[in-house]
């Protein structure tokens, strides 16, 4: 019998502790309908890659959404953008993600 | 008068091993970290090598209070190809003997203990800081800024404050890091009892083992698998590069269920329930990414200065002698009453002097020669399960046969080709 039952991302990020920030440390420079998200990005590399599935393209709303309450701060977004779109900082002190492992 | 003489970011290897060195020789130190508690933002496999925290805390393994798992008495390496594997496996309890040579570990656990040793010795310790600038005086640093606008102010900072170093960015040592400079690895920790683990990889009670896995497992990314046993745990995880998983598109989380499916590791690690989940940058560039370690006020040290040996697994070890040594060319400084990048660059001599500076030299070309050849962890891991396959299978023909299939699969990439292309391997070798 298998019990690895957490395949799916939001199934492990369910097991992790959070302590939620008073506000978001990851902020998109351009987030409207002219970012280069919506017009010139063609993989999207943050939003397939994003090991917390921080990221997702709305594409009703023409943009990328940000669950920045997922993250677990490991900054390979601010990275992988190819546009230099991502701002993203540290939580404040305290804040985000507490690994009881790691 | 500054606030302190060290202020020391980040409560990693690095920066607990200099505010630890720094609080022993009388300087009034501080340690900030941003976690709610020393390594709630950490995350490694987690193998540690005995020697370098044995030069900071004598004899570590026989303080009851110290969280170590399992001494490591056996290494595997496990090349893979499609569902096959080959691997190479050495055990030796000689391992264990003196200076234990490397144990698993969960880090928070241990990262807590570590913190403790380094506020003994009496350092301050303030979790939950995040410090988001550096205070300069023209180009001298002289102190931090924390998230809720407190400033301190210091005759050196220390930036302990891992891959991503914020700090080293902000004090304009180097640019943003490129996908092709950094691994990102996924891991989860997999709950086991302690007797099925020793079962599973035949080991005595309380010892360890630790598994790689190369080629297949890794989808045609430059990267690895890893599993190591902890005392009732198991830690499951993959890196590979970051711009291998920006040209994909694979998640890793997902990478990582696919290698649990594989057969090299599937029977290993059935049954057990994660426990946790994580992910993390390993900061790969090399001697290449290295920014400068010294400034005026300031010194860079660990995952924040690129001190990663990946062909070796190396990482925490060289975190934990840059911390030290960082700290011991702050003492010194303080001493001669300079603090400036020409006193301070002591630390660079030093570490020029031990294993580090010169194994990051030896192998600072070691994985572009090896990306080099798109082909590489495809090709070379087949070849050996292909040799392997010949070698062990009776199927009634003559072995010469065998050996001129065998000889025709080395002729066909042509011996001077893989000749050039595994001279590299060498400085991985020893």
């Amino acid at each position: 019998m298998t019990e690895h039952a957490k395949e799916t991302v939001e199934a492990k990020l369910g097991l992790l502790e959070y302590r939620k920030g008073p506000e978001p440390h990851i902020h998109l420079k351009d987030a409207g309908a002219s970012a280069p998200c919506v017009s010139r990005c063609e993989k999207r590399p943050c939003v397939s890659v994003c090991p917390a599935k921080v990221y997702e393209y709305d594409e009703a709303g023409a943009k990328v959404l940000v669950a920045w309450e997922n993250c677990i701060e490991c900054g390979a977004c601010r990275m992988l953008c190819p546009f230099d779109n991502i701002l993203c900082d540290w939580p404040a002190g305290g804040f985000g993600v507490r690994y009881r492992y790691g | 008068m500054p606030d302190f003489d060290a202020i020391v970011v980040g409560a990693g290897p690095a920066g607990t091993s200099a505010a630890l060195t720094l609080a022993r020789r009388g300087l009034k130190t501080v340690l900030l970290e941003r976690g709610e508690y020393p390594g709630a933002k950490n995350v490694q496999g987690a193998v540690l090598y005995g020697r370098m925290l044995h030069d900071i805390v004598p004899e570590f393994w026989k303080d009851p209070d110290c969280p170590l798992e399992r001494p490591v008495v056996e290494q595997r390496t496990v090349l893979t190809h499609g569902e096959d594997s080959v691997g190479f496996s050495y055990k030796s309890r000689r391992f264990l003997e003196g200076v234990p040579n490397a144990y698993t570990l969960i880090r928070v656990r241990f990262d807590r203990w570590y913190a403790k040793q380094a506020e003994a010795a009496g350092a301050e310790l303030y979790a939950g800081v995040t410090v988001r600038e550096l205070l300069k005086d023209g180009t001298r640093v002289v102190g931090v800024k924390t998230s809720e606008g407190d400033e301190l102010t210091a005759s050196v900072v220390l930036a302990c404050d891992g891959v991503n170093s914020l700090l080293a960015q902000k004090a304009g040592l180097r640019p943003e890091l490129k996908p092709e400079e950094v691994a990102l690895g996924a891991k989860e920790v997999l709950e086991l009892p302690s007797e099925r683990i020793e079962e599973r990889f035949a080991l005595e009670k309380g010892e360890g083992a630790t598994i790689e896995y190369f080629g297949s497992v890794t989808q045609g990314m430059l990267g690895y698998g890893f599993l190591y046993t902890n005392k009732d745990s198991l830690s499951l995880g993959v890196g590979c590069r970051l711009s291998d998983y920006q040209r994909t598109g694979l998640r890793p989380s997902e990478h990582l269920e696919a290698l649990k499916k594989h057969p090299a590791v599937r029977r290993l690690i059935e049954g057990a329930k994660t426990l946790e989940y994580s992910a993390h940058l390993i900061p790969e560039g090399g001697l290449r990414s290295m920014p400068p370690l010294a400034r005026d006020g300031l010194l860079v040290a660990g995952d924040a200065a690129q001190m990663i040996n990946p062909a070796f697994r190396e990482g925490s070890n060289l975190a934990m002698t840059a911390g030290r040594l960082a700290a011991e060319a702050a003492v010194e400084a303080k001493a001669q009453g300079d603090f400036s990048e020409k006193t301070l660059s002591s630390y660079v001599e030093k570490l020029r002097g031990c294993y580090l500076l010169p194994d990051l030299e030896e192998t600072k070309d070691l994985e572009e020669r090896i990306a080099a050849v798109p082909d590489f962890l495809e090709f070379y891991p087949g070849l050996a399960c292909a040799l392997a396959r010949l070698r062990f299978t009776v199927d009634g023909r003559p072995k010469k046969e065998h050996l001129r299939e065998a000889l025709g699969l080395l002729r066909k990439r042509g011996f001077l080709r893989m000749a050039r292309e595994l001279w590299p391997l060498r400085k991985a070798a020893l």
